[in-house]
């Protein structure tokens, strides 16, 4: 008879009241085997993740470990039989060091106090014996997200993890941070250690996981190998239906420029600027993509282009209009249309309706607006276009904003911002955290856009879209634009150095 | 300089540093696992008060203190429990415990002992000074720590053990990370709660410490708020030395000192009205003087981040 596998869950079933988050999943991992764990928002990922993890516990159903049942009452329960689970947002101290990060809670001792050598040495035994390169006397603070995520997979490791569970992990890594931890999750594989990976992205599920499961509407409705599919037969799985995951678009034709940014800067609060004279141009009928690691500049670049931000230095023109220095409406009114990063905080009211949502920013002039007061029936009549439009599911116009998920809520800003046919549109990570049927129309509303002649400017921390979408691609790093390459010449590597603040090697 | 610098007002100085220091421990215990404690005005009020009934009821300045401490942690389960399990705002709750702690001494002082002010007795008994041969012949230092009561030394040995505790062993590590991001702490076993609740429970018996020192350190009497600011002083000298226990303790020693010398310059002839203001115009300008310091600090680590 063959070993009892490593993990697995049997029927296991989680309701939120009337809300059935997981239903009936079956789910089996062999030891030694990295397993994909699919499927789009709101599938049951994360619940099935957080009941074998013994953050949560299943109404139904059997967890085995080893082939032995578990019952955890809590994540310590799942830690000691030897469970570990990196979260997509990391839980690190600060202001510790890495090896203080490390045996948190599980200190080595000499006495009353801690043993400081034993756990230093302890930390980088671990750290030689996995290739996870870090130094431990390093203050995390410090660190950059890729070194943070490998302290999170130590601290695992500290308590003799053997099944892990990486929730997302590769959201927030550059292109190189990303191959890295693909080499420690095949080295821990190879030394037997069971992993599940949480992800949406098909090509890193096709490069690194032996097997997928795939989650639809709380339950698994396919698993496969990933020698034996292929990325459109697990889109398939995951959405119910055939999704052209190629994004087709035709040839640029680039006119003149509609967005034109000269030496713009925007004073940090330290001696170094945060964006430090950045010069583009977006012209008629081509998306340009800025790519760049998060906190690069790119927000404030954007905020100085949009004018919630003053530059301090630099201007800024859209359509030929000079707008430096000039408000929101000024900017909005000489044609800029801006789907921003933060769709919950600045691109919706959550506690407004979708009518009021899809009014703002039209509620000064005709047919909006009549002698001062709002036209209540032709806000509805445009909300309700627009929700048709663009295809919002919402119970109704008059629901609040809040209530939406998170993808219908970006379809509702992009509905929004796209009624104001402007001629400059600035696109801030508009597929973040949406799921692929909303990726899949945003992207090609994008492309819709540029092909009526105007300009767009796409900035996007996910590789894939920059390269997809773009015509033109710029790289920021530090505050500064490094990069203004065609698509021609751009390659996942060369982007992913340049991110890195490395020169590519041309 | 050296009519100026006397072995009085050594002594005086040393004594005036100890409640100060105790419930700036007390403080910055609170601060490392996140509770923001502004109570130890009110602790150390309710320990001088007990101190004085302990010491009043069996004439044992010995259990004076033990009356202290148990009374001050008593009164800070309002904290503990109130910031923690009950989910207060520490700063809305510490106010209270101030208020309550001045108006309910007040109270107990007239109930009790049919008196309102002040209370002395010749039935309390104070705490003995420990007396070192020798010592009052070493210049300043010596003179300072010549006649001191067993609080006072203890104030300073716990500087020392606070400091260990907080960086050296397992509960301390685990207390700077419950503080830190308790979400994290409680994700690798550490019971955040208790820790909160443990250490302002530990906080109060300082303060109880501190009270007794107050009361029955120097006059053996017990004056309604005489705690006077010594514990919104202690608040600043954690701010001052962010929490650390050597820089705290260093930050007591200024107040102690500037406080004896306002003393001093009383006996020199200067209006007491003036000189009374010597400490607080101190802790004004170090706030002031730190504030500087922090907003640049702050400023580059926003720099870092971004």
């Amino acid at each position: 008879m063959a070993p009892a596998p490593e993990l697995e869950a049997i029927g296991v079933v989680k309701r939120y009241g009337a809300l059935l988050a997981n239903d009936h999943i079956d789910l089996t991992v062999e030891s030694g085997e990295i397993l994909a764990v699919m499927g789009e928002n709101g599938a049951g990922k994360s619940t099935l993740m957080s009941l074998l993890y013994g953050l949560q516990r299943p109404d139904e159903g059997r967890i085995l470990l080893r082939g032995a049942e578990v019952r955890f009452s809590s994540a310590l329960d799942a830690i000691a039989a030897g469970m570990g689970m990196v979260h997509q947002a990391f839980k690190l101290f600060d202001s510790l060091t890495v090896w203080e990060n490390v045996v948190f809670g599980a200190e080595p001792r000499r006495g009353p106090f801690i043993d400081r050598r034993a756990a230093r040495a302890q930390v980088e035994s671990l750290t030689e014996a996995h290739g996870l390169r870090v130094d431990p006397d390093a203050i995390v603070g410090a660190l950059s997200v890729g070194v943070r995520q490998r302290i999170e997979i130590l601290k695992a490791l500290y308590r003799r993890a053997r099944v892990l569970i990486l929730d997302e992990p590769t959201a927030v890594l550059t292109p190189q941070e990303r191959d890295g931890l693909f080499a420690v999750m095949r080295r821990l594989a190879g030394e037997g250690r069971t992993i599940l990976f949480v992800t949406h992205k098909l090509h890193e599920a096709m490069a690194i996981a032996d097997r997928v499961t795939v989650l639809r509407d709380a339950r698994v409705v396919a698993r496969m190998r990933t020698s034996q599919t292929t990325q459109s037969e697990i889109v398939r799985a995951m959405t119910g239906r055939n999704v052209d995951l190629q994004i087709s678009r035709g040839v640029a034709a680039a006119g003149a420029p509609l967005l034109e940014v000269e030496g713009l800067t925007v004073a940090g609060a330290g001696a170094k600027p945060l964006v430090e004279g950045a010069s583009f141009q977006v012209r008629a009928g081509e998306i340009v993509g800025l790519a760049g690691v998060a906190g690069n500049g790119q927000t404030e670049l954007v905020e100085a282009l949009t004018g919630l931000r003053v530059p301090d230095k630099g201007a800024v023109r859209v359509a030929g209009a000079t707008l430096t220095a000039r408000d929101v409406a000024a900017h909005r009114h000489a044609g800029l249309a801006y789907i921003p990063e933060d769709r919950v905080a600045v691109g919706a009211a959550l506690g407004a309706d979708a009518t009021d949502n899809l009014a703002m920013g039209f509620h000064r002039a005709a047919p909006l607006s009549h002698r001062g007061l709002l036209n209540v029936a032709a806000m509805v009549k445009r909300a309700r276009e627009l929700i048709a439009k663009f295809n919002v599911k919402i119970a109704s116009e008059r629901a609040l904003a809040g209530s939406l998920s998170g993808g219908n809520l970006q379809k509702m800003v992009v509905a929004r911002e796209l009624s104001h046919e402007a001629p400059v549109l600035i696109a801030e990570q508009p597929t973040r955290g949406v799921d692929i049927g909303a990726i899949e129309f945003i992207h090609g509303q994008l492309i819709a856009e540029r092909d009526i002649g105007r300009a767009v400017l796409l900035v996007s921390a996910e590789l894939t879209e920059i390269l997809g979408l773009s015509d033109r691609i710029l790289v920021m790093y530090e505050g500064r634009i490094v990069a203004d390459m065609a698509r021609s010449q751009a390659s996942e590597e060369k982007l992913g150095l340049l991110m890195a603040g490395r020169t590519a090697a041309s | 300089m050296s009519d100026f610098l006397t072995p009085f007002l050594m002594q005086s100085a040393v004594q005036a540093i100890t409640p100060i220091l105790l419930a700036a421990l007390a403080g910055a215990l609170c601060g490392a696992v996140g509770v923001f404690n502004m109570a130890m005005e009110g602790q150390m009020l309710i320990g001088a008060f007990a101190a004085i009934c302990g010491s009043y009821a069996s004439h044992s300045a010995g259990v004076g203190v033990g009356v202290a401490i148990a009374a001050s942690v008593a009164f800070s389960l309002i904290l503990a429990y109130g910031a923690t399990v009950f989910r207060g705002d520490a700063v809305v709750i510490c106010i209270g415990m101030n208020l309550l702690a001045s108006g309910l001494t007040a109270y107990l002082l007239r109930a009790l002992f049919n008196v309102s002010g002040t209370f002395s007795d010749p039935a309390i008994a104070g705490l003995s000074r420990i007396r070192i041969p020798l010592m009052p012949s070493i210049p300043i230092l010596g003179w300072g720590l010549a006649r001191q009561t067993a609080i006072t030394w203890g104030a300073w040995a716990l500087v020392i053990v606070v400091a260990l505790v907080l960086f050296k062993t397992p509960v301390g590590l685990r207390m700077r990370g419950v503080g830190e991001r308790p979400d994290a702490a409680e994700t690798l076993g550490v019971d955040v709660n208790r820790y909160r609740i443990v250490t302002v429970l530990v906080s109060g018996a300082l303060c109880g410490l501190a009270g007794a020192q107050l009361s029955l350190g120097a006059v053996n009497v017990f004056a309604e708020d005489m705690t006077a600011g010594r514990g919104w002083i202690a608040v600043v000298a954690v701010m001052l030395g962010r929490g650390h226990p050597l820089y705290c303790a260093a930050a007591c020693a200024l107040f102690g000192f500037a406080d004896a010398v306002g003393l001093r310059l009383q006996g020199l002839g200067l209006p007491n009205q003036l000189t009374d203001i010597a400490p607080y115009v101190v802790t004004l300008a170090a706030l002031a003087i730190s504030h500087r310091a922090r907003n640049s600090n702050a400023l580059g680590k926003a720099d870092r981040d971004v």
